[in-house]
């Protein structure tokens, strides 16, 4: 596959400021705050539904046995919150259809 | 929390955009990331988290009318993990009890 460059942070400001004329100093606050705002909310243990993209979702998951990797001692692993993501519909039609080289 | 709420909460935090700015500017980060991960490109959020393409191989499903088996091609969906500090801001409100 071509790997062409990842989107960043970078990216998103200058395409708002490319786009939507926002100042430099605007687009970064905006992207930050985007970014921000969403782990504020799920910090606060609620999900998130961005129509036409997907929804962010909390589990909760029990503790289970483990293993460190290095060292092969069986550690349990703590029961913790984790952050999944449901791609929604639109998305999954929109990337479903590339074709890509990969594989 | 929706996306008209997201929208609503950014306004909120700052002082030079209007409502309308804001609602515009999250369209298009949104459309943006879209289009990124449909040309099969990830996205890298330092803190946030990472967004990829993962392939699913083909494989002979059925049609649960008819029973038929028909195959399904390979396809990409799109896979999200989350960055460390996502991952720690998360965890720590569940240690604190909420």
């Amino acid at each position: 596959m071509v790997e062409i460059d990842a989107l960043t942070k970078a990216g998103m400001a200058e395409k708002l400021f490319e786009e939507l004329g926002l100042n430099k100093r605007e687009a970064k606050e905006i992207v930050e705050l985007f970014f921000e705002e969403i782990r504020l909310s799920l910090e606060d243990n609620e999900q998130i539904k961005l129509s036409g993209f997907g929804n962010f979702d909390l589990r909760e998951k029990n503790e289970r046995p483990g293993r460190n990797p290095k060292t092969g001692e069986e550690i349990p692993i703590s029961a913790r919150r984790v952050v999944t993501f449901r791609p929604g519909q639109k998305l999954k039609a929109r990337v479903e259809a590339y074709a890509g080289t990969k594989q | 929390m929706t996306k008209s709420e997201l929208i609503e909460r950014i306004v909120a935090k700052q002082q030079q955009l209007s409502a309308k700015d804001v609602e515009l500017a999250v369209k298009t980060i949104l459309e943006q990331m879209s289009q990124t991960l449909a040309s099969g490109s990830r996205i890298e959020i330092r803190g946030f988290g990472s967004f990829s393409l993962h392939y699913r191989a083909p494989r002979k499903g059925r049609n649960p009318k008819t029973g038929d088996a028909v195959q399904l091609a390979g396809k990409y969906v799109p896979h999200f993990k989350p960055g460390k500090e996502m991952r720690e801001r998360v965890n720590a409100s569940m240690q604190a009890g909420s």
